[in-house]
């Protein structure tokens, strides 16, 4: 078994008196997809966003390559420099040019040379098919695009993992695919990744490993196919039928 | 009468109203120049007609008076109404520069996060509470007639036409800081969350992400305090500064001839009429490229 690189042990995030995670515990091994399936409202988001620690947790432990996040020496910008995370929205900078987006992170976080992260974001953009639209603004873009170029913004900052954030459901459904094609690319090339989607086609296929949240509690997890073909809680067999 | 609800579908009239027909193309134009003359016409006659329009425009419209006012003559004891306007424009700028800069540091402060910061952060709010709260012809007595009082050297030994300035700053940097905080706050809270989950600092999100977008949705907000700031400038008279305002004031009391404001009122809409404009311009340009984008 490959290096464990995120852990996240009996998590609990509450808003106000609003439950939101009631402990949940889920590894990512190197090289692992894992997809987080489950309703809205069922902690999916939140749960992406304690592991960057965008959100503080309430209770259990969060650790990267077996650190513990919640050390008080640990600074959160340094860690969500490993930590990828791409947003269902985009979250575009708009008044920065396609190739402006991808460089702000690398050049501003991480102090590298503009001149050599610009090399390697043109041929980040070359592999998507964006290379001619480097110098144009986000709003030139179509939604599927954005998506894309996003992804790259993550990708340009060489992290860790993905941490990727229903990246399709704000998409017209004729641009899914080119997003879902990018992210299976991903997944042949080893990324680590921890996806929410609704996307049950593409966590059979590219998914090692699936989590079924209900509730903020993992019900069920095991190999994609397993969890999403047999499921042997009840309530995951009910929400795959909604789903289908 | 029947309707597609109760399952009688009826022929719609489709055809607008006479009086809709007659405003529309050509008519409309015919109808606003009728409106146009009839309602200006009718305001000007009323000046001209008045029983008292006469003794009005002798006082306020009579063009000798009115050069007289404008060039000055100190020898007959009054100041040129436009030179006075050079002390305006003077005020206005230094005013401007410090207001633009003290308002920034003023909104950084508020919208700080660092606990270290907490003392300014808890000042700025005060400031901007007091300050927005105090006539500005207030402040002006407060600053110009007690910092001399304080015998503090430098501080103390300033001309009028300063005290005036430095109370316009204290004034408006707490609008204007405000303006800036909507600003900022107007920018999508996804515009944040991307850039700290690229490992970039507050400090660098606000500077690269925020602030360049924020800037944009502020400038026509702030040309209209800047506008406000240029006609307040007349407020440092009341201190003794001759500046326009105060020339015209001299000017009709040793003449009995109030020309000079009509002069004053003139030269200050000669400076704010472009202004305005040009934040009409900036504001319908906004527009047309939001709804361009949307």
């Amino acid at each position: 078994m490959s290096e464990v690189v995120l852990a996240l042990h009996e998590v609990q995030k509450r808003f106000k008196d609003h439950a939101v995670l009631n402990g949940v515990s889920l590894t990512l091994r190197r090289h692992e997809v894992v997809c987080l399936i489950g309703a809205s409202g069922s902690g999916k988001s939140t749960l992406l966003r304690c592991a960057n620690l965008l959100e503080r947790i309430d209770g259990g432990d969060v650790e990267l390559f077996g650190q513990s996040l919640l050390d008080p020496r640990v600074d959160p910008d340094r860690v969500r420099r490993h930590i990828g995370l791409v947003f269902q929205s985009f979250n575009l900078f708009p008044h920065l040019s396609v190739i402006d987006n991808i460089l702000l992170g690398p050049v501003h976080a991480l102090k590298r040379p503009r001149a050599e992260v610009r090399a390697e974001a043109l041929e980040l953009l070359e592999r998507i098919g964006l290379a001619a639209r480097a110098e144009d603004y986000p709003d030139r873009l179509s939604g599927g695009q954005q998506q894309r170029v996003a992804i790259v913004r993550s990708l340009a900052m060489r992290p860790s993992l993905l941490l990727l954030d229903e990246v399709t459901s704000a998409l017209d459904p004729t641009l899914v695919g080119e997003v879902l094609d990018l992210l299976t690319d991903l997944a042949r090339q080893g990324t680590t990744m921890l996806v929410a989607t609704h996307e049950m086609g593409f966590a059979r296929d590219v998914a090692h490993r699936v989590a079924f949240l209900e509730g903020g509690r993992v019900i069920e997890e095991g190999p994609a196919r397993d969890v999403l073909d047999h499921p042997r809680e009840g309530a995951t067999r009910a929400f795959l039928e909604r789903v289908r | 009468m029947t309707s597609a609800i109760d399952g009688e579908p009826v022929p719609p009239d489709l055809f607008a109203s006479r009086r809709q027909r007659l405003l529309a193309g050509r008519g409309g134009l015919v109808a606003s120049a009728v409106s146009g003359v009839v309602v200006i016409g009718g305001l000007a006659a009323v000046f001209w007609l008045a029983p008292g329009g006469a003794t009005m425009r002798y006082f306020f419209f009579n063009p000798h008076f009115m050069w007289q006012a404008f060039i000055g003559d100190p020898s007959k004891g009054f100041y040129s109404v436009g030179l006075g306007l050079l002390t305006n424009l003077w005020i206005f700028a230094l005013a401007e520069a410090l207001v633009l800069v003290v308002g920034l540091l003023l909104a950084s402060a508020r919208l700080s996060q660092s606990p270290v910061l907490f003392p300014f952060r808890l000042l700025a709010t005060a400031y901007t509470d007091v300050f927005r709260g105090i006539p500005i012809l207030l402040v002006i007595f407060i600053v110009g007639f007690g910092l001399p009082e304080l015998n503090l050297g430098y501080v103390s030994s300033q001309s009028p036409a300063v005290y005036g300035c430095a109370s316009l700053v204290i004034s408006y940097s707490a609008y204007v800081a405000e303006v800036y905080r909507a600003g900022v706050l107007s920018i999508p809270h996804g515009q944040l969350l991307a850039s700290r989950s690229l490992g970039l600092t507050h400090a660098t999100t606000m500077r690269r992400v925020i602030l360049p977008q924020a800037v944009r949705t502020v400038i026509p907000p702030l040309l209209n305090d800047l506008i406000s700031l240029q006609k307040d400038t007349a407020l440092v008279s009341v201190l003794g500064a001759i500046e326009t305002t105060r020339a015209a004031q001299i000017y009709g009391s040793t003449v009995f001839n109030f020309s000079g404001y009509t002069v004053a009122a003139i030269l200050f809409l000669i400076l704010t009429v472009p202004m305005t404009r040009f934040t009409d311009h900036l504001i319908a340009r906004d527009r047309a490229r939001r709804l361009a984008g949307a």
